[in-house]
């Protein structure tokens, strides 16, 4: 792999960049992998680099309908924090934490992780409560995280609006330092050059049709554009599509697809230095370092596959940012946009094997999925890589939904994003 | 300062009114008409920003609203400034402000532009991600670096002083655009008695009608626009939004138009109008008659200011009377563009040159500009632009258009405008917005609107047919068939006499004698420093996706959303990768149009109306009497009522102790009420909470669970049994609506053969809680009604009169005092309250809030669902086995999901009374717990503690917590995070801290 | 934003007055207490999630408080039809 840095720019600007190798290559598909994975996107391209790196695994490809990272990866409002409330999710989002701090260095791709820290903002009684909730386990998994009162708010975002007389006046918040924000296609592109390198092959504009599936065993996956690739196992990273594709292996998942919407406003001169949610009035918002006002809420109520979701969702969302920020008004909204996100019953992701051996899914991400890249795909790898499925991954099984060990993070977090 | 480009004879300025306005600290002169662009340019300022990247000078471009450069901040002061106004919309105004966005220490000179060509090569498309990596820690800092230099405007730092509104509207059909399609459909479609809306962004209607030369049945364009306009505008169906842009096309025609309502006003002319207005269109049919944009070529210094588009100088010209310059150099693949050269040699002293890159264009024309004193270069380019602040000359080479090479000599010709036409966009934007991908029509190089899953209908250039004839034809055609079901006669197309009827060759990138990475920089997206060498560069690196294309090189990122850019880009992209434009396809078009304040989006949702508050009928008493509100739902509760200086604490205290040992008073009128009635209201009652309910009299009352399928609890609250038919529930205060959903869901859609019948009763009756021992005898004062413990027992209801107010009093208690809640009509809240708190002076009644409420229910060990449940706590998890009827004959709602297997299996977390070791110590809610004091993290976590107070009444803090496995372990000790290595050692305990008998509310 | 047809009110209103409550014709179990925690998993957690037709309920919340069905295509988001619960063609679909 041809390593990335400011001589090697300086070299190539010497030349007018004639000469930079192609960051991935567009290889021929072999017909038989050790390993398949099904979706290009952050989840995807990770499993694969660490299935590689980690576990040395030869023949590994990863099939993508459309282009890389053109999923929930390069839709998302890319912010990454770890301070979830129960202990499973708290360390699954925390590994990925960890990964993130030296994911640009591991990559050799400016992945532009920036850790601005994150308030979750509360405006009721209630919401302080779980935020002490939540950061007293946080403070136990081992995650930094303290809770602020509103002037402490103020402090770190100065333009919030923590007047008594709002609505729902902000009575404090949590505070993550370590939480932040990263370059979404970024993160994409580094793991896609950086498992390419290792020899993972990419295989773009292939959709995947089918399984071939005998005795219960999966045999490979049938796609639109290469026939019948074999592998001994596959992995299912299919974000927006879980449902489609565990319906080609003849079985359900509890999951509903349903459209999330963000938005961003014109470039403005910086003006927010951190990352700012609230449940309370349904927004959140963060800045760019193109200058951009990088703005969510909640998903839509109905499913939908559409990248598309309603206006109301986005004026209440804008009435929301303006209630934590009067000043943004005349700022003016650029763009919006939609992704899919395939949220399950308890807000928590499904990992693992599934009724038909040597198939894996990973999915169920909801509107958690970017923070979690580097961590999902680790312990993904694991799972695939190996007989047993790891400790990390195991109260992320299906059968939860049978036995009714759930990691209700709705309830509790009170934090959907 | 005398206006050195402006000249005679632009149809929208009023050259009787001069305005004056101020550009970066500068007074300038404009006219009433002008926008900030065309004022700019009558003054001769060249410069109005600097790219972001490369800190390069720019130029105005446009004369709309694709503008890339001229993006101004609006600045009359702070509260009313606006971040990144485009110069080419915003018309001037009296008293305007207003100033460039970036350059330092000035727009026109700016050090960034002095760091040179090496910087600028060192910061290819995404550079950022090669470098800026080491060392690791140094990455703040480099960021830091990075942010400083983006962003375009500034955000205002005070509230918006402006409102905004919004209307929902519904119409037959909207008609987007009012040009000559758009006016013809909308003339058309009037003569039926269909609802219809026409919107144009700009302030006056026309299009592109307002610059042409064309003759309509025999008269000039702004004949028939005027003559249009005035028939529309008598016509009751009818209605004409100007100064409105159709901003996003959402599904099942859903139409967004943002309209400027005083942007264009003096601020002491805006008056109390709204600033700006969304209209919320539900459309029956959608017309889009949205024309289309000329696309500028690409070519070497093409962003040197001075450089446009050929249309936006006839605009200039035509509309504004600006001539922005003296020598116009006029790059064409088209005859369109020949318009330009004609309207600027109209013009006194103005010299044009035509460089036209086709061999043979149609020789009337060019025939027609040699007699103009045009002169006419054919199979010829503009290669590059020299001059650094401005043109001073345009660099000229022989073309060959089939093979896409330059040949023969170089010839330098002077200039100070370089106008250029590489053809015409339709604006497809709104098309697309609904999931429909544009497509590429070779014949017109340009992309078209798809099939749309909408009822959406096009005419006009936005069909990519350009001639005025077919624009005017379509319209009627358009509006005609969207209206079908009125049957309505064709109009007959006016005649029409084309001045200049289009022709063209495809062409979009101008090639240099160097390579196309060695050449100077050729922009295809200004506003974003995207150059054709960086488009080919990231196909050299592989990104072939057009998505990546624009990804990695941030092409049409910018606010124009690259509306000059797009296809310039998708076609050098296409040719990079050897692909056809159509193969390589286009990215989707998203809302909004053109941006939008947050303040219109948000409409009147904001401050005191950002969301209802409740307020219970005895509100103002609560105002007057200091108390202070707690949030819950959407329900203003009163907190506690503190006495002169008094803390929280001594007022809750105060206020524990009078419950406890006389009488205190709680408005209790905010927990929803639901009336349930009908002969299987009782049925219907046990199979949806998880207790008994078939032996329930009538005159009593009872506490119900209920929970989830998955058994779960979920809300809880007191039912009364009115009648045999004949119920009425109470729910939790922010549960209500949730609740009559769901009792109305499993009625509906499970058990539609009940008869029984929901209705929200909560906002008709006011509830007054009276509690402690004193209830009795003050409650006695004011009613007939039987107090006797033995004829009105705890847990039983009866109606009376009281304070000579018919109502309920049920005789239930949250405190675990003797209790009466008092219902009565809402309108009759107030009244009973200050009876009861007149009649209560004697006993010393005492109000309390939500705190004390929650202080002495957790002492009897009441829970609260929501705070003390979290969604994963079963009844059993509450020690409640005793509100769980499993023996009833119907499943009820929950009992199978509490017997999952995970729901009963041992050490789940379940609910304890805690008793701090230090009775002086509250705990934090929320604390996590452990049993044993961890050595290393992550630490053991075994519950938290839910519910946490003081208690005046035991004089000791108690707290209520879900431990695992707590029922077994009554007694023992563990450690609860009271901070960061802040430890506190408490009791497990029962929860019920006071009268375990529960004798006290039984008297 | 979608407009949706209401059956009971016979009008067709903008989203904003109804709740989306996920797949139709959903059945409880007759007999829960006979279900397998696998079976019980299913009629609690696992829905169709179909990309295309998908028949759903929706409630007139800020209307007639009617539950009614819907069949709508999740990816165009076109409603090709509404209808009551207990429309006696519903089980034709």
């Amino acid at each position: 792999m041809q390593r990335y840095s400011a001589f090697s720019l300086f070299r190539h600007a010497l030349t007018y960049h004639e000469n930079w190798q192609k960051v991935w290559r567009n290889p021929e598909p072999k017909k038989h992998y050790d390993v398949i994975i099904i979706g290009g996107g952050g989840h995807g391209l990770a499993t694969a680099y660490y299935l590689a790196k980690n576990h040395g695994v030869k023949h590994i490809a990863v099939i993508e309908k459309g282009y890389l990272g053109g999923g929930n990866t390069g839709r998302n409002t890319t912010i990454v924090r770890s301070n979830y409330l129960w202990d499973e999710a708290a360390q699954l989002y925390e590994h990925a934490l960890k990964l993130w701090e030296g994911l640009s260095m591991d990559l050799n791709y400016n992945v532009m992780f920036s850790q601005r820290g994150v308030l979750n903002l509360g405006h009721t009684l209630q919401d302080m409560r779980d935020i002490e909730r939540r950061v007293s386990a946080n403070r136990l998994n081992g995650i930094d995280g303290e809770v602020l009162d509103a002037e402490g708010v103020k402090n770190i975002a100065p333009l919030i609006n923590i007047s008594k007389h709002t609505r729902y006046p902000i009575m404090g918040a949590s505070w993550q330092p370590r939480g932040g924000v990263a370059r979404h296609d970024a993160v994409a592109w580094g793991f896609a050059r950086a498992a390419d390198a290792l020899g993972v092959d990419l295989l773009q504009q292939c959709e995947v049709t089918g399984f071939d599936i005998s005795g219960g065993q999966v045999k490979g996956v049938q796609t639109s554009q290469y026939g019948l690739l074999g592998a001994e196992r596959v992995g299912c990273v299919v974000a927006g599509n879980s449902s489609v594709l565990a319906g080609y292996a003849g079985f359900d998942l509890p999951i509903e697809s349903h459209p999330l919407q963000a938005l961003v406003s014109e470039p403005i001169k910086p003006v927010l230095d951190t990352v700012v949610m609230s449940n309370q009035v349904h927004g959140y918002i963060s800045q760019s370092d193109k200058g951009d006002l990088v703005i969510g809420a909640g998903i839509d109520s109905y499913t939908g596959y559409g990248q598309r979701g309603s206006f109301t969702t986005i004026e209440h969302t804008l009435a929301a940012i303006i209630e934590l920020f009067p000043s943004f008004s005349r700022v003016r909204m650029n763009r919006q946009w939609g992704g899919i996100v395939d949220t399950t019953p308890d807000a928590c992701p499904i990992m693992g094997s599934s009724p038909v051996e040597g198939l894996y899914f990973n999915c169920g991400w909801g509107t958690g999925g970017f923070k979690a890249t580097p961590g999902s795909g680790h312990v993904f790898a694991d799972c695939l890589a190996s007989e047993e499925i790891p400790a990390m991954a195991k109260p992320f099984a299906l059968d939860r939904f049978y036995s009714g060990a759930l990691i209700d993070e709705h309830g509790a977090a009170g934090v959907a994003h | 300062m005398t206006e050195a480009n402006r000249i005679p004879g632009g149809n929208d300025i009023d050259y009787s009114c001069p305005i004056t306005f101020t550009f970066n600290g500068k007074q300038l002169t404009g006219y009433q008409g002008d926008t900030i662009a065309s004022a700019l340019l009558a003054n001769d300022i060249k410069i109005v920003g600097r790219s972001f990247k490369y800190g390069r000078p720019r130029g105005i471009v446009s004369a709309g609203e694709e503008e890339p450069n001229g993006i101004l901040q609006l600045a009359d002061s702070d509260a009313t400034a606006v971040p990144n106004v485009r110069a080419t919309q915003q018309e001037i105004y009296e008293g305007l402000v207003c100033r460039t966005t970036n350059g330092w220490p000035s727009v026109d000179f700016d050090v960034m532009s002095l760091v040179g060509d090496l910087a600028a090569k060192m910061m290819p498309p995404g550079f950022y991600y090669k470098t800026l990596m080491f060392p690791q820690f140094l990455w703040p800092w480099y960021e830091k670096v990075i942010r400083a230099g983006a962003g375009l405007g500034v955000a205002p730092s005070v509230p918006d002083v402006d409102t905004y509104d919004k209307l929902n509207r519904h119409c037959d059909l909207l008609i987007v655009g009012a040009g000559p399609a758009g006016l013809a459909a909308a003339a058309q479609a009037s003569r039926s008695n269909a609802r219809v809306l026409l919107v144009d962004e700009s302030p006056n209607p026309g299009g592109s009608l307002r610059l042409s030369r064309d003759l309509i049945d025999g008269q000039s364009a702004a004949a028939w626009i005027e003559k249009t306009m005035r028939e529309l505008s008598g016509k009751a169906n009818v209605e004409i939004l100007l100064r409105t842009t159709a901003t996003g096309y959402h599904d099942h025609n859903f139409v967004t138009l943002h309209e400027r309502r005083s942007d264009h006003l003096p601020s002491r002319q805006k008056g109390a109008s709204s600033r700006q207005r969304m209209h919320r269109v539900r459309a029956g049919a959608v017309l889009l008659a949205t024309g289309a944009q000329e696309r500028p070529l690409v070519f070497a210094n093409n962003d040197v200011p001075g450089c446009m588009q050929a249309n936006a100088v006839s605009a200039y010209i035509r509309q504004y009377g600006v001539r922005p310059g003296k020598q116009l150099v006029l790059m064409t693949t088209n005859n369109s563009a020949y318009q330009t050269a004609f309207d600027w040699v109209d013009t006194e002293g103005g010299t044009a040159v035509v460089v036209d890159t086709r061999a043979a264009p149609d020789p009337v024309l060019v025939a027609r500009a040699k007699a103009a004193g045009i002169r006419v270069m054919v199979s010829s380019a503009v290669i590059e632009t020299k001059g650094l602040r401005q043109v001073k000359s345009a660099v000229i080479s022989g073309f060959n258009s089939q093979t896409q090479t330059l040949m023969g000599r170089l010839v330098h010709i002077k200039a100070d405008v370089i106008a250029s036409s590489g053809g015409w966009s339709p604006v497809v934007h709104l098309s697309s917005h609904t999931g429909t991908r544009p497509e590429w029509r070779e014949d017109i190089s340009a992309f078209v609107p798809g099939v749309s899953k909408q009822n959406m209908w096009t005419a006009g250039a936005v069909t990519g047919d350009f001639s005025l004839a077919s624009a005017l034809g379509q319209g009627i055609d358009a509006a005609t068939s969207a209206l079908t079901q009125y049957d309505l006669p064709r109009l007959a197309v006016p005649e029409v006499q084309e001045a200049i009827p289009l022709e063209m060759e495809p062409c979009f990138h101008i090639p240099h004698t160097r390579a196309t990475s060695r050449a100077p920089m050729q922009f295809v997206d200004y506003q974003l420093d995207v150059t054709a060498a960086s488009i080919e560069l990231a196909t050299r690196e592989g990104f072939e996706s057009v998505e990546h294309v624009k990804r990695y090189t941030a092409l049409g990122f910018g606010t124009d959303q690259g509306k000059i850019s797009n296809v310039n880009g998708v076609a050098i992209a296409a040719k990079a990768l050897g692909r056809s434009i159509a193969e390589t396809g286009t990215t989707m078009f998203r809302p909004n149009y053109t941006p939008v304040s947050f303040g219109a989006m948000a409409g009147r949702d904001v401050g005191k109306l950002f969301e209802p508050k409740r307020y219970t009928a005895m509100q103002s008493w609560h105002e007057q009497n200091g108390a202070l509100f707690e949030d819950v739902g959407q329900w203003k509760r009163p907190w506690y009522f503190p006495q002169g200086s008094e803390t929280m604490r001594a007022a809750v205290d105060r206020e524990c102790l009078a419950v406890r040992n006389g009488v205190g008073i709680l408005d209790a009128s905010t927990l929803g009420k639901i009336d349930i009635q009908g002969a299987d209201a009782r049925e219907f009652l046990n199979r949806i909470y998880t207790n008994a309910w078939l032996k329930l009299g009538v005159g009593k009352c009872r506490y119900g669970l209920m929970c989830g399928e998955d058994g779960m609890v979920m809300d809880d609250g007191v039912t009364a049994c009115l009648a045999d038919n004949h119920f009425v529930m109470t729910t939790t205060t922010g549960g209500a609506a949730r609740v009559l959903e769901w009792l109305e869901l499993w009625h509906q859609t499970e058990w539609p053969e009940l008869n029984v019948y929901f209705n929200t009763v909560t906002d008709h009756w006011a509830t007054a809680t009276i509690s402690g021992p004193d209830a009795r005898a003050l409650l006695s004062e004011l009613t007939d009604t039987d107090l006797d413990s033995d004829n009105f027992p705890f847990m039983a209801w009866r109606e009376g009169v009281v304070a000579d107010i018919p109502g309920r009093i049920f005789r239930i208690s949250f405190t675990g005092e003797l209790s009466y809640e008092i219902n009565v009509n809402a309108n009759y809240g107030l009244a009973l309250w200050e009876r009861l708190i007149e009649a209560g002076k004697k006993y010393n009644l005492t109000p309390y809030g939500t705190e004390t409420m929650h202080v002495l229910r957790a002492e009897k060990g009441f829970i609260i669902v929501g705070q003390d449940t979290d969604g994963a706590v079963t009844p059993e998890d509450l020690g409640m086995e005793w509100a769980i009827a499993r023996r009833k004959k119907f499943s009820f709602v929950g009992k199978r999901g509490m017997a999952r297997e995970d729901c009963q299996r041992a050490q789940r977390k379940q609910l304890v009374g805690l008793s701090p070791i230090d009775t002086n110590v509250i705990l934090p809610e929320g604390s996590q717990i452990v049993f044993e004091r961890p050595t290393q993290l992550p630490a053991n976590m075994v519950g938290h503690v839910t519910s946490s107070y003081f208690s005046p009444t035991l004089n000791k803090s108690f707290a209520l917590a879900l431990v695992r496995g707590g029922l077994d372990r009554q007694g023992e000790t563990v450690q609860v995070s009271i901070g960061p290595d802040e430890w506190m050692a408490a009791e497990i305990c029962s929860t019920v801290f006071y009268d375990p008998a529960g004798d006290r509310q039984n008297v | 934003m979608l407009n949706i047809y209401c059956p009971f009110c016979a009008e067709s209103r903008s989203e904003e007055e109804f709740h989306y409550h996920g797949q139709a014709h959903i059945v409880r179990p007759a007999d829960p207490d006979a279900c397998s925690d696998e079976a019980w998993g299913n009629y609690l957690y696992f829905r169709a999630n179909p990309r295309g037709l998908h028949t759903e309920m929706w409630v007139h919340a800020a209307g007639c408080r009617k539950y009614f069905n819907v069949v709508r295509d999740t990816v165009t988001y076109e409603i090709h039809r509404s209808y009551r619960i207990d429309d006696p063609q519903a089980s034709a679909l």
